[in-house]
């Protein structure tokens, strides 16, 4: 089956969160199926014959997550990229159920990130030994940050993008946060209280940072004859692609441009669309750069010149592309990885349910998903009814 | 028990070679014999033409910084510091940082040198300004 007879084959029939902000007294393991329980509306868990999940601290998480559901899956993909895991099991998910291998699947995640006893510290502690890095780490880099850190003063060095730029970005996340009453950093800034935040790793301040927040967000997969039976209006796959260059920012070739280069023009080349047809944009903004850099190396404007782009407004709420309508992993939840709550966003908006902050008549969204230092990019474009 | 593969009679891992040069104060990238060019970190294969011929050389040392960054940090823990990506003449990249200078004073562009430090009783490679660069 070729990648154009794909596009359109599978719909999301159903998306869920549970446990954003803080989920004290519950398990990452807990939020997760309660999110999963809320995904599959219109269905049962015992339907689902296919998962996908990934757990940043669990290597074998599949199991108990299959374990806990109560499910015998057809179809079991756990392949982790970090945040943008869960927008790269799109693909082999779309091939199992075209292939007819199973017929429903669900992508879950969910971490109490924000609420557990282990520190950062430790968990860095862990990963030195079961993850090594013996080329950067000696340097103490306080990563993920410092190599986003990196490549933004790469991207300033290079096109003159100014921290006013990267602060935009936060004002726009901030704007609609507001709008959103799921969001968890809701209290309106101003450019000036953004530009004035505590400097973490220069340029970037923590108003340029993701939350750290507790959360979990499912979804459910089934093909499109059968999404046309369920309660809830379908929302079609229309493209999807994954790329991986690299896994550390020494490694990157060229910090100003990501592999989002390669996966947005692989996911447009399988919808047969360009950035001018997409009504709303969900990409993962772990750091105010990662909007920037996706931006360009998406299509939606040249390289270099995102901070043109986005000088008058252009991504906040009226503008005239609407990015990270949720508030963003800036401003509404990032609980470790985000990737599943950029899918969600963009299903919501599509089905037209998104209240305050929706996009009218949002037709195409463009989901962008990111993980580790830039290392992993993938791209899903989604579509209604009236696209396919 | 089985012995390790000692490829071409050498007997330990090419990053383990890198440490223990490093640790005896000598920084040593790669070249490929496959397509001659240069390559950091120590690898098996040459990730630019897939060629299983690369050997450990002393790079000049000099190089340029391709991007930098303060890690703020309270006084108490130590103060700021400099982290910072080096490109070699040799055309490779690693991270390191940048001493003799303060951690915001780094600028891209710089000259720089290598030198190898010894922290926490290893071998380290950090740069510091280069004199003779204008």
């Amino acid at each position: 089956m070729t990648l154009n007879e794909l596009r359109g084959a599978v719909a999301v029939a159903g998306v869920g969160h549970a446990g954003l902000g803080q989920a004290t007294g519950f398990t990452e393991m807990e939020i997760l199926v309660q999110a999963a329980q809320r995904a599959v509306a219109g269905l049962t868990m015992r339907d689902i014959d296919g998962i996908c999940t990934a757990s940043v601290a669990a290597p074998m998480w599949a199991m108990p997550v299959i374990e806990h559901l109560g499910i015998r899956p057809t179809f079991i993909d756990s392949t982790m990229l970090g945040g943008s895991s869960f927008v790269a099991h799109l693909m082999p998910a779309l091939h199992a159920l075209a292939s007819g291998q199973c017929n429903a699947v669900l992508v879950c995640y969910g971490s109490t990130q924000r609420t557990s006893t282990l520190s950062r510290a430790e968990v860095g502690r862990v990963r030195k030994q079961f993850d090594p890095q013996p080329y950067e780490s000696p340097y103490d880099p306080l990563n993920p940050l410092s190599s986003y850190a990196l490549a933004a003063a790469r991207h300033m060095h290079q096109y003159g993008t100014r921290r006013e730029d990267l602060a935009r970005v936060a004002l726009a996340a901030n704007q609609w946060a507001q709008l959103n009453p799921e969001a968890q950093l809701r209290e309106p800034a101003t450019l000036d209280q953004i530009l004035s935040a505590r400097m973490v790793s220069d340029p970037l301040s923590v108003r340029d940072c993701c939350l750290v927040t507790d959360g979990a967000g499912a979804y459910v997969l089934v093909r499109a004859d059968r999404a046309r039976d369920l309660p809830r209006p379908p929302v079609y796959v229309l493209g999807n692609a994954t790329a991986v260059w690299n896994r550390q920012i020494s490694s990157m070739e060229d910090l100003t441009v990501t592999a989002a280069s390669e996966s947005g023009r692989r996911a447009f080349a399988m919808a047969g669309l360009a950035p001018k047809d997409i009504d709303v944009v969900e990409l993962y903004d772990a750091f105010t750069i990662n909007t920037l850099l996706f931006l360009e190396d998406l299509g939606f404007c040249a390289k270099g010149e995102s901070k043109e782009f986005i000088a008058d407004g252009a991504i906040a709420p009226g503008g005239r592309l609407p990015v990270n309508t949720n508030g963003g992993g800036l401003c509404c939840v990032h609980p470790g990885m985000y990737g599943v709550f950029i899918m969600i966003e963009a299903v919501r908006q599509l089905r037209g349910e998104c209240g305050e902050r929706q996009v009218s008549d949002a037709q195409l969204a463009l989901v962008h998903g990111n993980g580790g230092t830039l290392s992993s990019q993938s791209t899903a474009i989604l579509g209604t009814q009236a696209t396919l | 028990m089985t012995a390790p593969d000692q490829t071409d009679g050498v007997s330990q891992g090419v990053e383990a070679q890198y440490r223990q040069a490093l640790d005896d104060g000598r920084f040593l990238i790669q070249r490929c014999g496959g397509c001659d060019r240069a390559v950091f970190y120590p690898r098996m294969i040459c990730p630019h033409c897939g060629a299983d011929k690369l050997c450990f050389t002393a790079p000049d040392g000099r190089g340029t910084v391709y991007s930098t960054t303060v890690v703020r940090r309270k006084p108490e823990a130590g103060g700021d510091y400099n982290v910072a990506l080096i490109d070699l003449q040799e055309g490779v990249r690693l991270m390191s940082r940048v001493d003799g200078v303060a951690p915001d004073a780094v600028r891209i562009g710089m000259g720089v040198r290598a030198q190898v430090i010894q922290q926490d009783g290893r071998g380290l490679v950090v740069f510091v300004p280069n004199k003779e660069a204008a």
